[in-house]
Formats: C-alpha cells, sequence, structure tokens
C-alpha cells in the first residue's frame, strides 16, 4: 500500500535471554492515530523506542517508507528527524531554554535559518498556549507546561510521525488534560501518531486502531469501539476491568 | 604588639614568595585540569587498554600523599637520572596529585547528565558529536563546576609543601624568619596573610560563579 | 646494577624502622579521627540549628578550616602557641590538636549533610509520637545517618593519614624523617638510595590509604 509510513514486521527484542517483544507486526498508514494500550511491563515503551533505534532489536525489522531504521544504519540522524518522539519524563535541556530548546534541532540538525524557524517556532508554542514562555527555563515551567514544549520541539521538525512515550504518566492529573487536549488537535489535523498511554478514555476518543500489547506479544488489535466495548480476547478483558471499580458492600468488616 | 617595621622589611620577600607559589600553583593546576579532561573521557568512552591505565594512576595518585610524590620526584628521580629544578618538580607534582582529583570531578559530572537526555537528543536527529557539544557538555560542566572549585581550593593549599624541596615559598620564608630572627608572631601573621589573600578571591570567585551558573538555569 | 637504595633498606633494622615511623603516622591520625568524629557529631548537630549565633560561628570555623592549609594550622599551633602562651607543645600533640581541630569541621560538614538529608517528616512523625529532642536524634535521625556518614568518614580517614606526612615539618619523626635519616646515614655506601627509600616509603603510603579507600567504596556502594 503506498501510504504507509512506518512498516514493522517480525520485530523482536530481547535483553539477554529475555524476550521483551516477540514477533511484532503492523503498519502505521498516514494520518492514522494508534494507540497500544497494555499492563505494566508488557514492552510497549520498548517497541515506541525501537522505532527511533534508542534499542537494538534481534529479529525482524522496521522500515519508514521503505528505508529501514536500523541502530549501525549510516542514515541514522536523518531517519530519527522524520520520526519525531516525547518522553514521559519531558527531557527539555535543563541548560537551554524554551525557545533554544526547540531551536537546536531545527538550526543545527536542519540548518533553516533562524529567522524562519524561530518564526515557526513561537507559532508553535502560541498553539500550545505558550507564547509568554518562550524565554523561560525549563525549571521555570510546571509538568504539563514542559510536556508541551517538549511536543513543540518535537513538531518543529516536521516528523512525519510522532512518537508518544507514556507522556501524561509523570503528571498531575490536573496537567494531564492540557497535554492530551494537545494530542487531540494534532489528531484532527491529520498527523500520524503512535501513542503509549494509560488514559482508556482519552485512548478511545483519539485511536483510529487500538493494539493492546502483553508479555510481549499483539494480542488483540482493533477500532476502539471493537476493543473497549467488546474485546474479544479474556486477556484483554481483564485488563479492562482493572480501570473499573465496584464496590461492594458487606457487613463485617472489622478494622 | 606586632612588630611593623620587622613586617614591613619582610613584606617584599613574602610577596615573591607568594608570587612564586601562585606561578607554580596555577601551571600545575592547568596541567592537572588537561590531564583531568582526557582521563575523564577515557574513562566515560570506556577507551579499551588506557581505561586500566587511567585507573591505576588514580588509584595511585590519590591513596598517596603530595609530599611524598615530591620527595619521590625530587629527590628519587634524578638517581635515575631525570633530574629537573625544583620548580618544575614542584608543577609536575602539583598535576601528577590534581590530575586524578579533577579525573573524578569531570567523569561523575559527565556520569551525572542522564541517558536519556541523550537519546531525546538523538531522536531529533542530532548525531553523537552534536549531542556532546550541545547537550552533554554544557549541563556536565555546569554539575561539576562546584567540585572543580573545591579542587582548585585544594590544590593551592597543597602548594604550602613546596618548602620541602627547598622552593622559597610561603611556608618556607616563614620558617626561614622563625629560625633566623624568632619573630614568630610577625611571621605566621604575614603567613597567614598571604594565604587568605590568595585563597579567599578563589574562594569567593568560586561561590559566585556557582551561584550565577544555578540561576542561569544550569543544573537543575 | 648501582644500589638503588632497595639494599640498604634490609640492613639492619632500617625497615623495621621505617614501619614505625607509619606508625607514628598512623597513630596521630587513628587518634585525631576518633576525636573528629565524636566533636564532628556535635559541631554537624549545631550546624543544623537556625540560632543564627551558632550558624555564624560554625560557618566561620569552618570556612577557616576550608581555607587555611593544614601546614600553616600545624606551623600556627606549633610555633604560634610556644610565642603566644609559652606552652611548649610536642610536635606530636599540635598534630593531634591541628588533625582534630580540622577533622571536626569536615566531620561535622558530614554530619550536617547527612542529617539534612533526612525529611523533615522523619522528625515530625517522631515529634508526633512525643520523643523529645534529644531522642529524636538517638532513635530516629543519627541510626539512619550513619549509614551514608560511615563511608564518608573513612574517606577522611584516609584524608588525614595521608596529611600526616606534613608533620615531618614540625619536627616529628615519622616516616619520611626515618627515611632521610637512612638515606643520610648510607650516603657513602650507596649514594642512590634516595630512589628506592623515597620509593618504598611512597608504596607504604599507598599500601596504608588504599585498603581504607577500597572499604569506603564498598560501603559507599553497597549502602545507596
Amino acid at each position: 500500500m503506498p501510504n504507509e509510513i512506518l512498516s514493522i514486521s517480525h520485530l523482536t527484542k530481547q535483553y539477554d535471554a529475555q524476550t521483551v517483544l516477540r514477533d511484532i507486526s503492523f503498519d502505521v498508514r498516514e494520518g492514522e492515530v494508534i494507540v497500544i494500550v497494555g499492563p505494566s511491563g508488557c514492552g510497549k515503551s520498548t517497541l515506541l523506542r525501537c522505532m527511533n533505534a534508542l534499542e537494538d532489536i534481534q529479529s525482524g525489522e522496521i522500515r519508514l517508507r521503505g528505508e529501514p531504521v536500523r541502530r549501525d544504519g549510516s542514515n541514522l540522524a536523518e531517519i530519527r528527524q522524520k520520526i519525531g518522539m516525547v518522553f514521559q519524563s519531558y527531557e527539555l535541556f535543563p541548560h537551554l531554554n524554551v525557545l533554544d530548546n526547540i531551536l537546536l534541532a531545527p538550526l543545527k540538525v536542519q540548518k533553516r535559518p533562524r529567522k524562519e524557524a524561530e518564526a515557526e517556532a513561537l507559532r508553535l508554542l502560541s498553539r500550545v498556549g505558550l507564547a509568554d514562555k518562550a524565554r523561560s527555563f525549563p525549571r521555570q515551567l510546571s509538568g504539563g507546561q514542559k510536556q508541551r514544549v517538549a511536543i513543540v520541539r518535537a513538531l518543529i521538525m516536521h516528523p512525519e510521525v510522532l512518537l508518544f512515550d507514556e507522556v501524561t504518566a509523570a503528571l498531575d492529573p490536573e496537567m494531564v488534560r492540557e497535554v492530551l487536549d494537545v494530542l487531540l488537535e494534532l489528531a484532527d489535523q491529520g498527523k500520524t501518531m503512535l501513542i503509549v498511554t494509560h488514559e482508556m478514555q482519552f485512548a478511545r476518543a483519539v485511536a483510529d486502531k487500538v493494539i493492546f500489547l502483553e508479555d510481549g506479544v499483539i494480542k488483540e488489535t482493533g477500532t476502539p469501539a471493537q476493543f473497549f466495548d467488546a474485546p474479544k480476547t479474556e486477556r484483554a478483558k481483564e485488563f479492562l476491568r482493572t480501570f473499573s471499580f465496584e464496590r461492594k458492600r458487606t457487613n463485617n468488616i472489622a478494622i | 604588639m606586632l612588630n611593623w617595621r620587622f613586617i614591613e622589611t619582610y613584606l617584599p620577600l613574602y610577596r615573591s614568595a607568594a608570587i612564586l607559589t601562585v606561578k607554580i600553583g596555577l601551571a600545575g593546576i592547568a596541567l592537572a585540569t588537561l590531564i583531568g579532561l582526557i582521563c575523564a573521557a577515557v574513562q566515560h568512552f570506556r577507551v579499551p587498554v588506557l581505561r586500566r591505565f587511567v585507573s591505576a594512576y588514580v588509584e595511585i595518585s590519590r591513596n598517596t600523599p603530595l609530599l611524598i610524590q615530591l620527595f619521590f620526584i625530587y629527590y628519587g628521580l634524578p638517581k635515575l637520572g631525570l633530574r629537573t629544578d625544583a620548580a618544575i618538580c614542584g608543577a609536575a607534582g602539583l598535576a601528577f596529585l590534581g590530575g586524578s582529583y579533577m579525573t573524578e570531578a569531570f567523569r561523575s559530572g559527565l556520569e551525572a547528565v542522564d541517558e536519556v537526555q541523550s537519546e531525546s537528543a538523538f531522536s531529533l536527529g542530532l548525531s553523537r558529536s552534536q549531542t556532546l557539544r550541545y547537550v552533554v557538555f554544557p549541563q556536565a560542566l555546569s554539575i561539576c563546576f562546584p567540585a572543580f572549585t573545591a579542587n582548585v581550593i585544594f590544590l593551592l593549599k597543597e602548594t604550602s609543601v613546596f618548602s620541602a624541596i627547598s622552593l622559597m615559598d610561603l611556608m618556607f620564608t616563614a620558617k626561614d624568619l622563625i629560625g633566623l630572627y624568632y619573630r614568630t608572631t610577625e611571621s605566621l601573621f604575614l603567613l597567614v596573610v598571604f594565604y587568605l589573600l590568595i585563597l579567599l578571591p578563589v574562594s569567593f570567585a568560586g561561590n559566585l560563579l556557582e551561584r550565577r551558573l544555578r540561576h542561569a538555569g544550569f543544573g537543575i | 646494577m648501582p644500589d638503588l637504595g632497595f639494599e640498604v633498606l634490609f640492613k639492619g633494622k632500617n625497615l623495621l624502622r621505617l614501619l614505625g615511623g607509619l606508625g607514628i603516622a598512623l597513630r596521630i591520625s587513628l587518634i585525631a579521627v576518633l576525636l573528629s568524629i565524636v566533636l564532628g557529631v556535635a559541631v554537624g548537630i549545631l550546624m543544623t540549628w537556625k540560632n543564627p549565633v551558632s550558624r555564624a560561628i560554625t560557618r566561620c570555623y569552618l570556612e577557616t578550616v576550608r581555607i587555611m592549609p593544614q601546614l600553616v594550622l600545624l606551623f600556627l599551633v606549633y610555633f604560634g602557641t610556644t610565642r603566644g602562651f609559652g606552652w611548649n607543645l610536642s610536635g606530636e600533640l599540635s598534630s593531634v590538636i591541628v588533625f582534630t581541630f580540622w577533622g571536626a569541621a569536615e566531620m561535622g560538614d558530614l554530619v550536617r549533610g547527612a542529617l539534612i538529608s533526612i525529611p523533615a517528616h522523619q522528625y515530625e512523625s517522631a515529634a508526633a509520637l512525643g520523643l523529645s529532642r534529644m531522642q529524636t536524634y538517638r532513635h530516629i535521625i543519627l541510626p539512619q545517618s550513619a549509614r551514608r556518614l560511615i563511608p564518608l568518614s573513612i574517606n577522611l580517614a584516609t584524608r588525614m593519614i595521608k596529611t600526616t606526612s606534613l608533620v615531618l615539618m614540625i619536627g616529628v619523626v615519622e616516616v619520611l624523617k626515618v627515611a632521610q635519616q637512612i638515606i643520610e646515614a648510607n650516603r657513602m655506601s650507596s649514594p642512590n638510595a634516595a630512589f628506592g627509600v623515597y620509593l618504598s616509603v611512597f608504596a607504604l603510603y599507598f599500601l596504608a590509604c588504599r585498603p581504607i579507600s577500597l572499604l569506603a567504596g564498598h560501603l559507599e556502594k553497597r549502602w545507596r
């Protein structure tokens, strides 16, 4: 299919003797938003890191528009420019202010003229509501603000696909919303995204496709409606049950 | 109580002693910094073979006193035909001692920059050398700055043993004057004053710069 | 092969004398370390008090020790007390005084660091249980600080041992002085003895300090 951006086939990842990902295959098409869910330690973050060649893989391959993504590839820096990534812990550079954080890669990697890159940076910052923070340093920002800056820093590279690795997991509850709203807006603009998250309601709202991963294996794939309303596998049902609460009232509690 | 005439007479002697101390001290510290940068890079990037030499050097240098290192360099090595003048020995000894302290300071600075910082730079398409230059080094330098100034002060203090290899430094001058004229109070007074003159500005500047770096948002 | 001084070491009681000299250096450091630990805990607790007077005093004390070379302090005590108070302190006693003065300040700063690293709610929950200030230190705070402190104070001990080499300069007959005497006495028979003898002194210090540094490094890693 011509509009496939990323294709993962038979990917296997091992740490020493332990297999973390086993025979993972799926495609990401242009404009598609894929949400990867699963219990902690199932390998979702590792899968995302593999796609940016931050991890070695033992077999299988990842292709970005037909080109292999490999840690030892000669075109690695170019490939990585086309794949944007946002980390759970923001990873803004603490010694640079917000604007310099955003401009570092456009100026040093893409060699764009400062004026043009700066104008775009400011435009993107105001789109995420942070126009007044351009000269602030990361330590002066809240977690939610830092994460929005990190998203802008990835966006300015005009990546073909964006990877989000549990971007709200380190945030206070009241800041989760401001970050997820940015992601929803990006989805509406037709950006291609791969999102690892624990926010199930958000996953349902944003996803075109949900991938359920457990023990390093894809257990189920489907549309949000299929996955959340009628999960096919017992494992997925069990996983989804952990997000709902029921209170059993009994009279014999004694503390 | 103090004999000011005596102080006035011998002030120039102390001044030239202090200048000698500072000169040799700075030369030694500059060399130590260079050694430290190289050795820290060797350890951080796990250069094979060289790494072992560096850790052996660090162990030896950190576990022996400067005075003994100087005695060996100044009195021992000439017996093998390696004869150099006292000033060079002083600087060499200080560099040998200080090199290991600087290595540790720079290495821990590099280690303190989280691996994910590099990964996030890679994910933006920065090359390995760009990542080091724009992301890792600036952070590492500001993190290790306090340790670096502490080392500079430590090494300047260590210069006080130079008199043992018959360099006419401040200690030498003080001991000489005590022995010659029994002007103990004045001699010790001048000694303390001159060490304060050397060390207080360094300590003060170090504190100031440290605060500046912190305020600039460095080293969270 | 010309004699580089290694034979001289095995002549008569030379090696034993050298070890005896090291013994004196170690004795000075041991006494000073023990005194420093006891006094340092007191200084460290004092440093954490909010009282501005105790703060100013401990701060001045620490800065003085930080800035003045130990050798200058040795001169001040050894030569200065004779002049100023008419006391005639032996070189060894002067060394113990100076090293303790220095060690108590450094130790105090380490204790302070360990104490403030204990989260405030530890103090609060101890207070909530009705413990007095003394009881809080004794049963809650000090035991937790000890783990962090022990490796650091062992490091201080190595630094003290290394610094004992300075006491030669105020006339204490320690290992380096003995080495000088040996070289001087054998000047005719082996003129190159300085190499071997000083190398041996170098090695002796290394052998004395290295196991202690290793122990400190090991404990630091294990207790982190």
